[in-house]
């Protein structure tokens, strides 16, 4: 039996192939781990009937050695999927009964791919959240505590369930959802690795959309390898979201290990904050230092629009999710709440349904939109983000990648900034420029603060260019030997 | 531009949620920062900017004109709260 | 525009001028939905045509179905209008129970074609111009119906996600008459061209009307917009009660509110809908889950080059060719069918002579019973045939008449007809003139009469015609007539 606690998905899948584990071992093991862990309240929902079976057939598949990309990995998977004949609520009561008939786009392929599935992950509501604290099911508690507290706190978000169970070692690789920032900035509190690809290198179908401009599937897992492979299997082109790109997929794993000797990087100046951490300064000269030391060129360069990225994505996203949502009335699926006549039954089943956060978010997206507001708010941003993607343009003239931090600050304790929706919403300010211009963002953990808590380091590729992000992030990760990991106090 | 309850409370029936009276103050206070925060974008000269259409520089995809999908009733009233026989309901509607 | 004063309506103040727009829906003739798989043939199951993208479960995605694309395009060259490269589709966004996204995917501000002109030739033989200015592609909605259970309305979703064309004139049509004129020619025009059914009872076209009046001259007044007509004489009847409704509030003292109405079809009358609407607020944006639609010019080039002739480049055919009068050319042009009826009738026959039995027996007979022309007991060979047959003088006119109605009721071609019936003309010169001779030793009176009054001449046409059953050739017994009673010939 490996050893779960430094087991990789890598490592897994080459154990599988040369059969020094089974998947139903390797799958039994992980489910006494999501059993063990149900304080964090990262799974939702739990299949380990459905888990065991698939992993049967993976292991029939290996002896066969018909093996995909990820045969007989166990995996989770973010509510925010449909998954045919598994709950999905996407963490909300609204969905709190919905069963998909149907299998989104990208968890299909990986269960074509070999994957195994042990469940559901928490998140926040709709994706609407940097904490996991807008679920509908309770926030997910980080499996991370500060040197010497107990305080509980959280994991980031919206793919905050994601990133704690991996993180927990509940599951080798979690599939998460990046509107803003809800891959990248939980990885970086939760210390492990997740990459927000190109919009358009997986499909959307399937997925509960939260802003459909911006909404990208990708991988969280322990390490970029892992992210590599994992991607692999979720991307490519899909004939049923017309949005998704009918561009070939390379071969990420193989672009590992070819160092950065000779690559330019980029360092934005303007994401140094005025306030910022003197411990997320310090990560990032570091790594600004380890890739000099690996033989990149680090040079300066501007994104003049960047403060504006924030204000632009808190319209447009709320305004593409209040049409989104408008399909959830208590008609067809999901929560009904009666009422006189049918205007009335939809006021109170999405009263009775959403959350405060999504409701705010909904409030907000109709405003921007309504008449008379449209070109104040709607149609400056969409404008804005021209400015952004054109600023990101200009800079990949200098150079191959840019270099970031991650995240703001460190995980923060449950409730701390739930009162205050803009100090939430900075949780994103480096992570949302990337989605505003539909770049891959790689996020990758780089160090601890003094209380012991991860920190991540961002780099930001051209389009389509997920292979420089493997590449460079595996440099970080060699340079960062990042060994922390959570003490399991939840066990 | 800043909103008071009488906006919260044409917004919300625009949106279809029934917020309670006592909630249209403090929700017209909580979008009034969401909003004065967003409005640092009118320092922005953009008279000459091009609204992005979308981040994905592709041609819209096309389908065939071929019926390939449909006949799957049964699946979509699986999770209807209310169906009867294959129909969605809803409480009558007078036009 | 030409003002056309003729339209005026009178009232309690003098004279009002109604003004009419129509925007109407036209299904796109496709197999499939707009935007998904599932098929859109009339009059499935409950939701048995509905794919997971068009009840709008959570994760769906639209792709848009291309052929409904190319049916759009055709359709704006059909209305000479301008085709748009790029395109935009939004989401307009509003609850209701047949909506299931709560959006519908629509165009707003770039729609796929813009302005075009339609003619509408009217029964007094004037023609008017009326102004398209945009078509755009849309979702239809799904169907709600009221009265299959006491406390709930059922939700039917087969119609959810059709492709629809509006078609949005201007405001240049002046009366009920003109309104439903406008809406036949633009249905003939649809037909022509195969991207719409026009199917009103199946509601394949239907049409918001709006109306206004004013005072000649004056500025527009404020419109009420009637939703939903769906036959094209409700369309005249409605325009002709609102405009009406319209005068007598604004002389009563009222002013017209703007406001969409309902039309009841059995009592002829519009009334404000009962569920109140709030001011509509539909959030258009850029439906984010779609591109710009974009196109190259090539593609209109290849569909241009595929349009059949249309109604209008048909009707100046038929007159410049054929020699028939605009009036007749415009009815046999006002749908394909006829026209192709037509067409066959005319091939190598005299072509006024064969419209005018097309447009005459053939059509009265249609009309009687009730048949439109692909039903017609009369096939366009046999009525070829029975042309032939009086150029030929086997049969006279009189008698085409008779065989005629044998044909509708037999579906017999008329040559067995006029051979089994012995209906074949005389135009043996003896037996004619010995017909004339009886006739005129019968009636020495008239004989002397006849003298003096040539016109009297038609009597005796007709005592010889009855004498011979009809069967004498006209030509024949004139000739004869006029010798033996020493007419001026």
């Amino acid at each position: 039996m490996s050893d779960l606690a430094t087991l990789t998905l890598a490592g897994a899948r080459d154990a599988l192939r040369r059969k020094k584990i089974s998947s139903r071992e390797l799958t039994t093991s992980f489910i006494k781990e999501v059993e063990g862990a149900r304080g964090l309240n990262a799974f939702v929902t739990e299949t380990p009937e459905l888990a065991l079976d698939m992993a049967t057939r993976a292991d029939a598949r290996l002896s066969r050695g018909e093996a995909g990309i990820l045969e007989g990995v166990p995996l989770g998977i973010k509510d925010l999927f449909c998954t045919k004949g598994v709950k999905t609520t996407a963490g909300s009561k609204i969905l709190g009964n919905f069963v998909p008939t149907y299998e989104s786009t990208v968890t299909r392929q990986m269960f074509d791919a070999g994957a195994v599935m042990l469940g559901k992950l928490n998140m926040d509501e709709f994706a609407m959240g940097s904490s996991n604290e807008t679920s509908a099911w309770g926030p997910v508690i980080s499996p991370w505590r500060r040197k010497g507290s107990n305080t509980p706190l959280v994991p980031g978000g919206s793919s905050g369930g994601s990133a704690a169970a991996v993180s927990a070692r509940l599951c080798l690789g979690a599939t998460g959802t990046d509107t803003g920032g809800s891959i990248r900035q939980p990885a970086a509190v939760a210390g492990i690795t997740g990459i927000k690809p190109t919009y358009g290198r997986c499909s959307r179908w399937g997925i509960v959309a939260f802003a459909s401009s911006l909404d990208q599937a990708g991988p969280m897992a322990h390490t970029v390898r892992d992210c590599a492979i994992m991607l692999q299997a979720m991307s490519g082109h899909d004939p049923k979201d017309s949005t998704s790109a009918p561009i070939a997929v390379p071969d990420f794993e193989a672009a590992i290990g070819k160092g950065v000797k000779g690559m330019r990087v980029g360092i934005p100046k303007e994401y140094r904050l005025d306030g910022m951490p003197s411990e997320i300064e310090a990560l990032w000269a570091q790594g600004i230092a380890w890739m000099k030391d690996a033989g990149a060129e680090v040079i300066d360069v501007s994104l003049p629009h960047t403060k504006y990225a924030l204000p632009a994505y808190y319209i447009v996203a709320p305004a593409e999710a209040s049409s989104n949502l408008a399909r959830y009335d208590g008609v067809r699926y999901g929560l009904r709440v009666n009422g006189d006549d049918v205007i009335d039954l939809y006021e109170k089943s999405r009263a009775a349904g959403f959350g405060r956060e999504v409701q705010r978010r909904i409030l907000i997206g109709t405003y921007v939109l309504s008449a008379g507001y449209y070109d104040a708010y709607y149609l400056r941003a969409q404008k804005i983000r021209t400015l952004i993607a054109r600023d990101f343009e200009q800079a990949f003239e200098k150079c191959d990648m840019l270099l970031t931090p991650t995240s703001p600050s460190p995980a923060f304790g449950i409730g701390e900034k739930t009162d205050d929706p803009i100090s939430m919403y900075l949780n994103d300010v480096f992570t949302v420029t990337v989605n505003l211009a539909g770049l891959p963002g790689i996020s990758v953990p780089a160090g601890v603060n003094n209380e012991g808590l991860p920190l991540g380091l961002q780099l930001i590729g051209r389009a389509f260019d997920e292979a420089t992000l493997f590449r460079a992030g595996q440099v970080i990760e060699d340079a960062a030997a990042f060994k922390a990991r959570p003490d399991s106090w939840w066990k | 531009m800043s909103v008071d309850e009488k906006t919260v409370r044409k917004v919300a029936k625009l949106a279809r949620l029934a917020v309670p009276e006592e909630r249209l103050a403090p929700m017209a206070g909580e979008l009034n920062k969401i909003l004065a925060w967003v409005e640092q974008l009118g320092e922005l000269d953009i008279k000459n900017v091009e609204p992005m259409t979308s981040v994905a520089k592709m041609r819209l995809m096309r389908r065939a004109d071929v019926v390939n999908d449909g006949n799957i009733a049964d699946d979509l009233m699986k999770n209807a709260p209310n169906a009867i026989d294959n129909y969605f309901t809803v409480p009558k509607v007078v036009e | 525009m030409t003002n056309r004063t003729g339209k005026l309506i009178e009232g309690a103040t003098g004279k009002w001028e109604v003004v009419i727009g129509l925007e109407v829906h036209a299904q796109v003739l496709s197999k499939a939905k707009l935007f998904s798989g599932a098929a859109t043939a009339f009059g499935a199951a409950p939701n048995a045509q509905v794919s997971l993208v068009d009840a709008a479960m959570p994760g769906m995605l639209p792709v848009i179905n291309e052929f409904c694309v190319e049916q759009a395009i055709r359709t704006g060259l059909g209305l000479n209008a301008k085709i748009n490269l790029v395109s935009v589709f939004d989401r307009k966004n509003y609850f209701y129970p047949d909506l299931p996204a709560g959006y519908q995917i629509s165009q707003y501000k770039q729609p796929i074609v813009g302005e075009g002109v339609v003619l509408v030739d009217m029964p007094n033989g004037e023609t008017i111009e009326v102004g398209i200015e945009r078509l755009h592609l849309e979702q239809d909605a799904g169907k709600s119906s009221h009265d299959m259970h006491p406390s709930l309305s059922f939700v039917d979703l087969n119609r959810s996600g059709i492709a629809l064309m509006e078609i949005v004139s201007r405001p240049d049509l002046r009366s009920g008459e003109e309104a439903a004129a406008y809406l036949k020619k633009l249905r003939t025009i649809l037909r022509y061209l195969g991207t719409c059914d026009g199917n009103m009872d199946e509601g394949s076209m239907r049409a918001d009307v709006n109306v206004s009046v004013r005072k000649p001259g004056a500025e527009y007044g404020t419109r009420c917009e009637i939703k939903n007509v769906n036959s094209m004489r409700f369309v005249q009847i409605a325009a002709e009660y609102e405009a009406r409704r319209q005068i007598d509030l604004i002389e009563g003292g009222g002013k017209v509110e703007q406001e969409t109405r309902l039309f009841d079809s059995r009592t002829g009358e519009t009334r404000t809908m009962r569920s109140k609407e709030e001011a509509h607020d539909y959030r258009y944006f850029p439906d984010p889950d779609l591109l710009p639609l974009e196109f190259e010019q090539a593609l209109i080039d290849r569909i241009k080059a595929s349009l059949p002739e249309l109604p209008d480049a048909r009707k100046q055919r038929y007159v410049s060719q054929f020699g028939l009068s605009p009036y007749d050319a415009g009815v046999l042009v006002s749908d394909a069918e006829t026209a192709a009826y037509y067409e066959e009738v005319a091939k190598g026959r005299d072509p006024k002579i064969a419209a005018n039995w097309v447009t005459g027996d053939l059509f009265a007979m249609l009309n009687r019973l009730n048949l439109s022309i692909t039903q017609s007991p009369v096939s366009a060979a046999n009525l070829g045939a029975l042309i032939d047959l009086i150029a030929d003088n086997t049969i006279s006119g009189r008698i085409a008449k008779d065989v005629f109605q044998i044909m509708v009721e037999t579906r017999d071609a008329p040559g067995a007809i006029v051979e089994a019936r012995g209906l074949r003309q005389v135009t043996d010169t003896s037996a004619i003139e010995a017909a004339i001779d009886a006739v005129i030793a019968a009636n020495p009176d008239k004989v002397a009469e006849v003298a003096a009054k040539p016109k009297m001449a038609g009597w005796f046409v007709g005592q010889v015609m009855q004498k011979t059953g009809g069967k004498a050739n006209p030509a024949v017994v004139n000739q004869l007539l006029a010798k033996k009673l020493n007419l001026p010939g």
